[in-house]
């Protein structure tokens, strides 16, 4: 294979992209679980969910951080590097973007530095006012952004005009057929995703001291968590899943492994090794009849096969299929996971088991790895379309020399890859440290003319000292 | 109508850039002038006098990206494509030091690396989009159907440097405004040289535009149109000496950051006047290059409604902040 340009480009975005979408990911779920727990703080006065949320938002800031600065590379890459798609979609989809950055982006940059900063400066309600508008700015961004890339998947209310993309119907556009379950699968992974982040850094401080009330707290919430997200997230990729097969068969075929033009019924193909050049799979293990179960909720529903199209217009099978199989066993863990939870809690016996503990504070990047592999699965899948049987990714690539592709995304292997240690190293430091003592956050609070929230809480603390178990 | 919604957007695109321009100029430019500052403490200062609001004003960028890409999406493309090697470095530079905001206040031993990657970041980001913007101005050609923009020339790299001085003297003033003390004293010493390099750029820029760009010298001087455009430079010449008047240690409060954001409203206009309509300058205009009617349309109800209201929350967020940064603010 050849470096060219196009090429080149591709790998880049794939690159620049993946290491973005860690971090929204995880800042979406955060942003939720800090929102929740500065509300039940104002609501109940407890001080643990007032620890667990300034515990958290450090974290949540630099997870943003990162977010911010690796998403506003990608706001230029379709420029920089995809001119082509830029000219012909770019009608349809900058439109999409511009509502992204003007009812998220503006939201989440304004409100953010007054929940980062203005703990001394504006009142608790006002506080936690800013705390849910960054959520929903996260929210909003995450639909927007899923709504462009589902309509590059299932395109829908457009015109061709001179080769250029014309929308003939903004909902259909918007609401486009695949755009409801792709918010929702993306949403629910991102609450997953820190809820086993969240999770993993409690266990590990309840290993460690059993009387670090606040970690236990977010340990049994978290876990109660993903007992509903879990279930819920299976039921809803179920729901992508058959929506796949609808409007994107060879993705669908691609993910299974099917290779006739039209296979019934259906076996699920646990593993195999999927054969590109015989256009069949080798060392096959499969279930028979469970594919059309699954798929076309029938004993012997059919579908699709990769042959029932030419080799250049079929996804490079491998990644898709074995991507696919990564975030679903992931699933699985988790829903494994939660349901130990819920029976070690009826036997009391959630704090105490050594072998959950440990297990649980193992499962920090299993949310990520998730999330990637399912991009992974919707993004090569649709290979080897931009918009899918519509435009050719390697037909809208810049015309830049090769070098220079070669230079940036050299470029951005080094910085990004420092970055990810850097983060890492600090993330590491941060959890470590565990939650503020009380007396800690209130000699922060604990400064002059300060307004409503630093009052409350020091009056707070000082009336119940020990309610709620300060360490 | 389509002609006039894309006077609209050309209008909004101009907007957005100007106050990027602006916010991010301030923020930009204090990391250009972390090297002259002394201590670690002033330091923090300066971080905490930013750290609020960096994420926000970088969002005009994006902003700007966007309303291009909605509106004139094949500008976008080519401006975007021909100008591929001084975007990506100025990615590089915004990259490091938005990471440096977040990294430098929880490291003890890297903070040196971290106080480098803001200082390096910055420069490296406000050299490159000086660089772009003498790029655009200086105008391209059509190779076929490619436009073709010169980033790397004498003039490219002399507004490079410019803008890079102008940001520092945004900064300078911000921190004239957020400071008090020894801080305060250097700040507005910083910031009266560097009126003057500002000020003897501007003054370079625009004779070399007149001299070496006949669109630009035809729009200046041709009939009457001198005239009018005679308050720009008029302007420039009273906002910058009453700055570098107003920065002489006595002033502590907004007085020099409005002037000196005055010095730049009239340098972008300036520019603009001599760009306008092109935005492939000087081969495409506006009208050539705007979307379909449908897109300028969808897009009009979001601009109208949520960009006020980003200006309103904007303006709040500022004014919680109001005032000189406090020492027992510890962040969050």
């Amino acid at each position: 294979m050849e470096l060219d340009a196009a090429i080149l480009s591709r790998m880049q975005f794939a690159f620049t992209v993946s290491f973005h979408i860690l971090f929204p990911s995880i800042t979406i779920g955060l942003a939720t679980a800090i929102a929740i727990w500065e509300g039940l703080w104002l609501k109940t006065r407890n001080p643990v969910y007032f620890q667990l949320a300034k515990f958290w938002i450090k974290p949540f800031a630099v997870t943003f951080g990162m977010g911010v600065v690796s998403g506003i590379v990608l706001s230029f890459e379709f420029g920089t590097n995809f001119s082509g798609f830029s000219e012909k979609v770019g009608p349809v989809l900058g439109p999409l973007l511009a509502y992204e950055v003007l009812t998220a982006f503006f939201l989440e940059a304004g409100f953010l530095g007054v929940m980062l900063f203005g703990w001394q400066r504006v009142s608790e309600r006002l506080h936690f006012f800013a705390t849910v508008i960054v959520m929903l700015g996260t929210w909003l961004s995450a639909f927007w952004i899923l709504s462009a890339n589902s309509w590059m998947q299932t395109p829908a209310g457009y015109e061709l005009v001179d080769g250029r993309f014309q929308a003939s119907d903004w909902w259909e556009v918007v609401f486009n057929p695949s755009m409801p379950h792709r918010v929702a699968h993306m949403l629910l992974a991102a609450m997953l995703t820190a809820s086993f982040i969240i999770i993993a850094v409690s266990a590990w401080h309840v290993l460690r001291d059993k009387t670090a009330l606040w970690a236990k707290k977010s340990l049994s919430m978290a876990l109660w968590g993903t007992l509903v997200l879990v279930p819920l997230q299976i039921f809803v990729g179920d729901g992508h899943g058959l929506n796949v097969k609808e409007y994107q068969p060879v993705k669908l075929a691609a993910i299974e492994g099917i290779w006739p033009e039209h296979e019934q019924p259906l076996p699920l193909v646990l593993f195999a090794w999927p054969n590109m050049e015989e256009e069949r799979n080798d060392y096959e293990v499969a279930v028979p009849h469970l594919g059309s179960l699954i798929l076309t909720h029938s004993l012997d529903g059919g579908a699709q096969g990769l042959k029932s199209v030419p080799p250049e217009d079929r996804p490079y099978v491998p990644i898709v299929f074995f991507s696919f199989r990564v975030m679903v066993g992931i699933g699985f863990l988790m829903l494994f996971v939660s349901l130990w939870a819920l029976w070690l809690r009826r036997k009391n016996r959630l704090y105490e088991n050594k072998p959950f503990l440990t297990v649980a504070r193992w499962m920090w990047p299993v949310g990520s790895i998730a999330t990637l592999a399912g991009w992974y699965v919707t993004e090569t899948g649709r290979q080897p379309w931009l918009v899918e049987g519509l435009v050719r990714t390697m037909e809208v690539a810049s015309p830049l020399p090769a070098e220079k592709v070669l230079w940036s995304l050299s470029t951005f292997v080094v910085l990004y890859g420092s970055l990810l240690l850097a983060y890492l190293y600090f993330m590491r430091k941060l959890l470590r440290k565990g939650a503020p003592s009380l007396e800690a956050l209130e000699s922060q609070l604990n400064a002059p003319d300060l307004p409503g929230y630093a009052k409350a809480l020091v009056k707070q603390v000082a009336d119940k000292p020990t309610e709620g178990g300060a360490r | 109508m389509e002609q006039e919604l894309a006077l609209f957007y050309f209008l909004v695109l101009g907007f957005g850039v100007l106050m990027y321009v602006i916010l991010d100029g301030f923020d930009l430019g204090l990391g250009v002038l972390y090297p002259w500052l002394d201590d670690d403490s002033e330091r923090d200062t300066v971080m905490r006098s930013i750290s609020h609001v960096w994420d926000g004003n970088e969002t005009w960028l994006v902003f700007g990206g966007v309303v291009l890409f909605a509106a004139f999406p094949t500008a976008y493309a080519h401006l975007l494509s021909s100008l591929y090697v001084p975007l990506v470095l100025m990615l590089f530079g915004l990259i490091l030091r938005g990471v440096a905001f977040e990294y430098r206040f929880k490291s003890v031993r890297s903070r040196r690396l971290w106080d480098a990657a803001f200082f390096g970041g910055s420069t490296l980001a406000a050299m490159c989009q000086g660089m772009v913007l003498g790029a655009v101005v200086q105008g391209g050609d059509m190779v076929g159907e490619m436009f073709v923009l010169h980033w790397f020339t004498p003039f490219t790299i002399f507004t490079g440097l410019s803008v890079v001085a102008g940001y520092a003297l945004l900064g300078s003033c911000y921190l004239v405004l957020k400071t008090r003390g020894d801080l305060l004293m250097r700040a507005a010493r910083l910031g009266r040289r560097l009126v003057v390099v500002m000020m003897v750029s501007l003054v370079i820029v625009s004779l070399w535009m007149l001299y070496s760009n006949e669109w630009v010298r035809t729009r200046w001087l041709e009939g009457l149109n001198a005239l009018y455009l005679l308050p720009m430079p008029v302007l420039s010449a009273v906002f910058g000496f009453w700055l570098y008047r107003a920065l002489d240690g006595n002033e502590c409060g907004a007085r020099p950051f409005w002037l000196a954001v005055g010095l730049f409203v009239m340098g972008f206009v300036g520019l603009v006047a001599g760009l306008f309509p092109f935005l492939l300058p000087h081969q495409m205009t506006l009208w050539e290059l705007h979307a379909p009617e449908s897109s300028l349309w969808f897009t009009l109800p979001g601009v109208l409604i949520f960009l006020p209201l980003v200006l309103a929350y904007t303006l709040w967020g500022y004014r919680i902040f109001a005032g000189k940064v406090e020492d027992f603010e510890e962040g969050y």
